[in-house]
């Protein structure tokens, strides 16, 4: 199951696909760089971290540059982001049009005087010989050097060692105007002319819309709207957002559908998808049950829907202006918008411009594409009147696509010391891949005429690290692992990508059987751990999490006073090659858990930005455990479904436990991407603390207060 | 019916016309008066990204009707403090670094606002108490909290004698 690997030397695979240096910075502007970025800002500090590479590798001050991100008129074409990918993939790309640049100028400079380049060095811009000014720096050579050229990838880059941007801290260069109330989201957005729209969403694919009684709706927005109507697409336009959101809100209860389905909450439960068709491969070691006499034990984990539930629902500007259509949104990838609007729309590519502005935290593909086709489609049908589309929080929670439900079965056959020689990871799941670049998969283009076929059942595939199957495979030394993929196709809910995907489902059963192992062993599990896992950078993080959290000491207190305080461990290494991560929780359980304590300790390779790794690594460790103690979207409501923060709550301060968290050095030049490492190490260890404290192995997630009272009393 | 309404707003007096006297405070700063700063989060009074400050008190701007703010003084997060001047809550959040997609902060600079106003030494567990109606969805709540203390810390020792 090894991935190939990208060869030494070759070129970053991003900058292979944008190999225009000019499409990656320029110094048109005096003292300036200008910088551009496929990647986008999601809070989790992206911008700065590209500021602190491209400064290093320019060497000139951070203050010099200008970054711009995500805009299909002026960056690169980096995707989506998403998967973590940012640094490990974008970071290097830039890193390395900036270090070409950087050898283009000093070669051009060296012609210029008449000298090596290897006398010359860049000082903030300047060009500087055996130590002494020169008349040159990058400004005043930028008419003499083009950089509309191909990389080449051979120049050399700065050496880590030299670095003094890169590795230290930077503050946030996007956190001022958050914390002074400055316009900052694309809900802030004001373009003069501007009208507001809400879209009546059609239930479900293949619903029809029957009669509408606009007067009533009309009634309840008490202001001038308009409706705009095509095929099964319906939209409430007006000049006043109160008016409009007060008739949408009107609206379901004044438009009939036909053809609308309903979930059970039968179907809300993982153990559902067992009985369905499902698309079937196995990846990894062949089959092997030749070993005969050897015990082996099994044990099945389930984890249900989990939704985005970004703080604010989604939201998006569109104008279409002279035979060009222009799109502000929140989403994470402006290329595969693009191409997915041209589709729907049937315009050209090169007549759409998609832009991207911050919104709240998305941690995957929520409504943001969907609202921005929404905003694509009213305004394509009113030419030269800027349209602001946001949906209603219970539209972004109804209809955001969920993270699928998941069951996941372990089988280990052990050898007679009880060592596991065989295991078997067997997954059963939706796809986590329903981006709209995928096909257009877009709610808008499914509610017009001529709605696109169903797209084709995939997953993400094992070479971008898998959905379904992300960290299915354990990285102990294990002598045959193998997957068992299941897909489904048809699932309840649209599904798609949610920070991790299915590494949190996997890494909470791997971890979880693990732990079962180990007690079977009657060995310590974090000992159990170590004695089978070779990979220096693994074991470093492990033992680092168990020093931090004295691990040792603090069983024997919990064994002898603290029936119900225990601690716990999950461990991974994300997508079996981004970022390596340990954490150990601490918790308490009554009828409900408590946690008290969590302890990471993680391996990011090179670190660009320390605080902002650990501000990455800190926030996923609390919103996996938000979901593992709280969430699942479930059906059996009275709405059918997740509306608001009570039919779907997350964790709040109160809940939150006190979190320490310890970067492991790393002589690696490479970023491992953080964004997602500690979601399925932290259900994990939440999982192992909670089953140890309880005496009963909890595997079943959400570890509601329902289930962990229903579990003790069976 | 339209409503003209007059309040105190971030120190100065405004004169709003609202298109009715139920038209929520947080849509009048938003689009009337464009101070964008207080967010739209959910319009149910669930996740407090849109608390503002009314004579004091934190308040959900979505739940609040504009009338009921006639003669009353508000304060939004663009009263607090500025870049060259800002209050001591909004530079311990700079310190800390304390936000990621920093969608939540504005009504949660609020809610620390009104806590330290009516208690200028709380533990901790106050602090997250008081933060229990605002929802972070990123996971910053330990730096927000870490803020929050230091911004408690500060003023006291300012308004020692």
């Amino acid at each position: 199951m090894t991935l190939p690997s990208a060869l030494p030397n070759a070129l970053p695979s991003v900058l292979a696909d944008n190999p225009r240096l000019d499409r990656w910075l320029n110094f048109a502007a005096a003292g300036k760089v200008e910088l551009a970025t496929g990647r986008v800002e999601l809070g989790q500090g992206v911008l700065t971290a590209m500021t602190q590479i491209a400064a290093e590798e320019l060497d000139v001050a951070f203050e010099r540059i200008i970054i711009r991100s995500g805009d299909t008129d002026r960056t690169p074409n980096e995707g989506y982001t998403a998967g973590s990918q940012s640094m490990q993939a974008g970071g290097i790309a830039l890193r390395a049009a900036c270090a070409e640049s950087r050898t283009l100028f000093l070669e051009e400079a060296a012609r210029r005087l008449g000298c090596a380049a290897a006398e010359l060095v860049v000082r903030d811009g300047r060009i500087l010989r055996n130590g002494a000014a020169t008349q040159f720096d990058y400004w005043s050579l930028a008419a003499s050097v083009n950089l509309a050229r191909e990389a080449t990838g051979t120049a050399a880059r700065k050496p880590v060692a030299d670095y003094t941007i890169v590795g230290r801290n930077a503050a946030r260069v996007d956190l001022p105007a958050k914390l002074f109330g400055k316009a900052t989201f694309v809900h802030d957005m004001a373009i003069e002319g501007m009208s507001h729209a809400r879209v009546v969403r059609q239930p479900n694919r293949g619903a029809t819309l029957g009669a509408i009684d606009e007067a009533a709706i009309r009634r309840a927005a008490r202001g001038p709207i308009s409706f705009l109507r095509d095929g099964n697409f319906l939209a409430i336009v007006g000049d006043d957002e109160t008016a409009v959101e007060a008739a949408a809100t009107a609206a379901a209860a004044h438009a009939t559908w036909r053809g609308v389905e309903q979930s059970s909450g039968l179907q809300q439960e993982a153990n559902w998808l067992l009985q369905r068709p499902s698309i079937n491969r196995t990846i990894g070691a062949p089959p092997s049950d030749s070993r005969r006499g050897l015990q082996s034990y099994e044990a099945v984990y389930t984890r249900g829907h989990l939704a985005h539930a970004s703080i604010a629902p989604s939201c998006a500007l569109a104008l279409y202006r002279d035979g060009h259509l222009t799109v502000w949104t929140h989403c994470q990838g402006v290329y595969p918008l693009r191409a997915a609007l041209s589709r729907m729309l049937k315009l050209e590519a090169s007549a759409i411009s998609v832009r991207h502005v911050q919104g709240p935290g998305c941690y995957g593909h929520n409504g943001a594409d969907d609202a921005a086709a929404d905003a694509a489609v009213i305004a394509v049908r009113l030419p030269g009147r800027p349209i602001r589309v946001r949906w209603r929080r219970q539209e972004e929670f109804a209809f955001e696509p969920v993270s699928p439900a998941m069951v996941v079965k372990v089988r280990a056959t052990l050898d007679t010391a009880g060592h596991p020689v065989d295991w078997t990871t067997e997954i059963w799941s939706g796809t986590h891949q329903g981006r709209p670049g995928g096909g257009a998969m877009l709610l808008a283009a499914e509610a017009l005429p001529d709605p696109p076929p169903v797209p084709a059942p995939i997953d993400v595939p094992e070479a971008a690290g898998g959905g379904a199957t992300r960290n299915g495979e354990p990285l102990y030394d294990f002598a045959a692992k193998r997957i068992i993929h299941h897909l489904v196709p048809e699932v309840p809910r649209r599904t798609s990508a949610l920070r991790s995907l299915g590494a949190m489902p996997n890494v909470f059963a791997l971890e979880s059987f693990i732990d079962e192992l180990a007690e079977r062993a009657q060995q310590d599990p974090i000992a159990y751990r170590l004695a089978r896992l070779s990979d220096p950078r693994a074991r470093r993080v492990i033992e680092r999490a168990a020093a931090m959290a004295n691990w040792n000491e603090t069983e024997r207190r919990a064994d002898r006073d603290q029936a119900h305080r225990a601690k716990g461990v999950g461990f991974a290494q994300y997508k079996n090659r981004a970022a390596y991560a340990a954490v150990i929780v601490e918790l308490e359980v009554e009828e409900s858990i408590r946690l008290l304590h969590a302890w990471c300790a993680a391996d990011a390779g090179l670190v660009v930005n320390p605080d902002a790794v650990i501000n990455q690594l800190e926030g996923g460790i609390i919103q996996s455990a938000s979901w593992v103690l709280k969430e699942q979207v479930r059906f059996d409501t009275a709405s059918g479904g997740p509306i608001d923060w009570e039919t779907y709550p997350v964790l709040r301060f109160s809940e939150v436990p006190e979190i320490a968290i310890d970067l492991v050095a790393s002589d690696s030049d490479t970023p491992l991407g953080v964004g997602e490492a500690t979601a399925g190490p932290t259900a994990a260890a939440i999982g192992n603390a909670a089953s140890r404290a309880l005496g009963i192995r909890m595997r079943d997630l959400p570890l509601t207060r329902e289930r962990i009272m229903a579990r003790l009393l069976a | 019916m339209p409503q003209t309404v007059a309040f105190t707003l971030n120190g100065r007096a405004v004169n709003v016309t609202a298109p009715h006297d139920d038209t929520p405070l947080l849509d009048v700063l938003r689009n009337q008066l464009r101070l964008t700063g207080t967010r739209f989060g959910c319009g149910l009074e669930q996740c407090g990204c849109c608390i503002v400050l009314i004579d004091g008190k934190p308040v959900k701007s979505c739940g609040r009707a504009i009338a009921s703010v006639a003669g009353r003084s508000v304060t939004t997060v663009e009263g607090l403090g500025t870049p060259e001047k800002p209050h001591p809550l909004q530079q311990a959040f700079l310190e800390e670094q304390a936000g990621q997609c920093g969608y939540c902060l504005s009504g949660i600079l609020i809610s620390a606002k009104a806590l330290l106003d009516r208690d200028p030494s709380p533990s901790r567990a106050e602090i997250a108490r008081a933060l229990d109606d605002n929802i972070c969805r990123c996971g910053a709540h330990n730096r927000i909290l870490r803020a929050v203390e230091k911004a408690a810390a500060r003023l006291r020792e300012g308004a020692r004698p």
